[in-house]
């Protein structure tokens, strides 16, 4: 059974610790979580179609810079795409504008297209950058590298263990379903079927429960007073800084486009 | 159902980041260092649960249990479910990250409100008693969520109004389905760990 997050497998070094693969793997990663939230932010506020391209390209050669398996990741993004898809779909008939075409009485509108085809093109942008520069950290540096951004430690702690045990509880989740499907229960629309469920979820839940008693007591066994120390310590360093000089000067670039265009 | 990026007026982005920075902020004050085991494994507990996919009909739902979460975490649901929405956005590319505090809110949000009005009851009542609150929760807590969902929609724009409607009725059967399911689990974990509905955020409010 794979883990929940691999998004990226990475061989083991000496130590035992996973070595990064690409040069973009290998930057701070707080200055790759501040990189993807300002790159978010960059592609939310510009609005003309070349500027949304060009966002769309720089997400793309981040996916490729990270060398996260593109097929897989590009077959997450399609999976988000068939959530949003009906909302924009809708909209075309749902803005008014320039009449396109009418089916059955509904008239679509050449404005309500580029309104759907700019959220589309925004939305796709900022999942890949962001899958690229953060979903290829380790869980755990996830965390280190939040804690180094000031985020408050108790949520820190919370995103650590819920990290640490989302495989253990989903192997427990498997071994019920195993034992369900043993005793000859197949899912189906069913009140049978559903009351299941709703047991298999409260025995999930009473099992973590019992599990993180047991986990407090080995903590306290060992010396827990209240507060866990982070080990991790990054070091910003000269290549770091180039990445970020280098995303600013891209993103910059992207808002200038965006003014220059806006004014024409 | 996570709302993406570029999708919503600014000031509804916004002011869903500052609605969750505050939840969050709550949320972390009934959170001493003692209770991280506990509502972070509860967390990832919720995290497994929602990769669950039960059949409905010819097709097949992920389950949500937002309303189960509030029952059990209290206040403490909000950071626990953040945590979760963070990790879908970053490692399965759902939803989206200016949309993160708005998110949030819709899925933390009803749980909170599900859990301060009903958790009460669920802890006091009798079994059945119990199970029946627990229904109501579950169901409330997906309604709340879809409401929340129209409200940013409809508060970006109007184009969005009828998306909006057909959100909240694509999710009456999730509705019916949520509630039974937080029923049965609600009755299950009653009886065999009466604890569980202590509300782990403790009695500090």
């Amino acid at each position: 059974m794979s883990p929940v997050f691999t998004t990226l497998d990475k061989p083991l070094n000496q130590t035992g610790g996973r070595e990064q693969l690409s040069w973009l793997g290998r930057i701070d990663p707080r200055a790759r979580i501040l990189a993807a939230l300002a790159f978010a932010i960059t592609i939310v506020a510009c609005d003309s179609f070349p500027v949304l391209i060009g966002g769309v390209l720089m997400a793309l050669l981040l996916l490729v810079n990270s060398r996260l398996p593109a097929r897989r990741t590009l077959k997450r993004m399609a999976t988000m795409d068939s959530f949003i898809l009906f909302i924009l779909v809708l909209l075309p008939f749902t803005v008014p504008g320039e009449p396109m075409f009418t089916v059955m009485g509904l008239t679509a509108s050449w404005e309500g297209l580029w309104q759907a085809v700019e959220i589309g093109l925004k939305a796709n942008a900022v999942i890949l950058a962001l899958m690229a520069l953060v979903g290829t950290m380790e869980p755990v540096t996830l965390g280190h590298a939040l804690h180094g951004l000031k985020v408050p430690e108790t949520l820190v702690h919370l995103l650590m263990f819920t990290v640490r045990y989302i495989d253990v509880l989903r192997e427990e989740y498997l071994r019920l379903r195993q034992a369900m499907k043993a005793r000859g229960f197949r899912p189906a629309t069913s009140w049978h079927s559903y009351r299941s469920f709703g047991y298999l979820v409260g025995m999930m839940l009473v099992r973590s429960m019992e599990r993180s008693e047991r986990i407090l007591g080995a903590m306290k066994c060992r010396g827990f007073t209240g507060r866990i120390t982070l080990l991790d310590r990054h070091a910003y360093g000269a290549r770091d800084a180039v990445f970020a000089a280098g995303i600013a000067l891209l993103l910059v670039s992207l808002v200038i486009a965006e003014v220059s265009l806006g004014a024409v | 159902m996570h709302i993406v990026d570029g999708a919503l007026s600014n000031p509804v982005v916004i002011g869903g980041a500052v609605l969750a920075v505050g939840g969050l902020a709550q949320g972390l004050r009934h959170l001493p260092m003692e209770k991280i085991p506990v509502a972070g494994m509860l967390s990832a507990a919720f995290f497994v649960a929602s990769l669950i996919h039960v059949p409905i009909g010819p097709s097949s739902v992920h389950l949500v249990l937002n309303g189960l979460a509030g029952l059990v975490l209290g206040w403490a649901a909000f950071p626990a479910l953040f945590v979760g929405l963070l990790l879908q956005a970053v490692f399965f590319g759902f939803g989206g990250l200016t949309v993160l505090g708005v998110n949030t809110v819709i899925i933390a949000g009803p749980a909170v409100l599900v859990g301060l009005a009903l958790g009460r009851r669920i802890q006091t009542a009798s079994l059945k008693g119990a199970a029946v609150w627990g229904a109501i929760g579950g169901a409330l807590a997906i309604a709340l969520t879809t409401l929340f969902v129209a409200l940013a929609l409809t508060l970006t724009g109007d184009e969005f109004i009828p998306a909006a409607r057909l959100v909240f009725l694509a999710h009456i059967p999730v509705m019916a389905i949520e509630a039974l399911l937080t029923g049965a689990a609600v009755y299950l974990a009653k009886q065999v760990k009466p604890e569980l509905f202590d509300n782990i955020a403790g009695a500090r409010t």
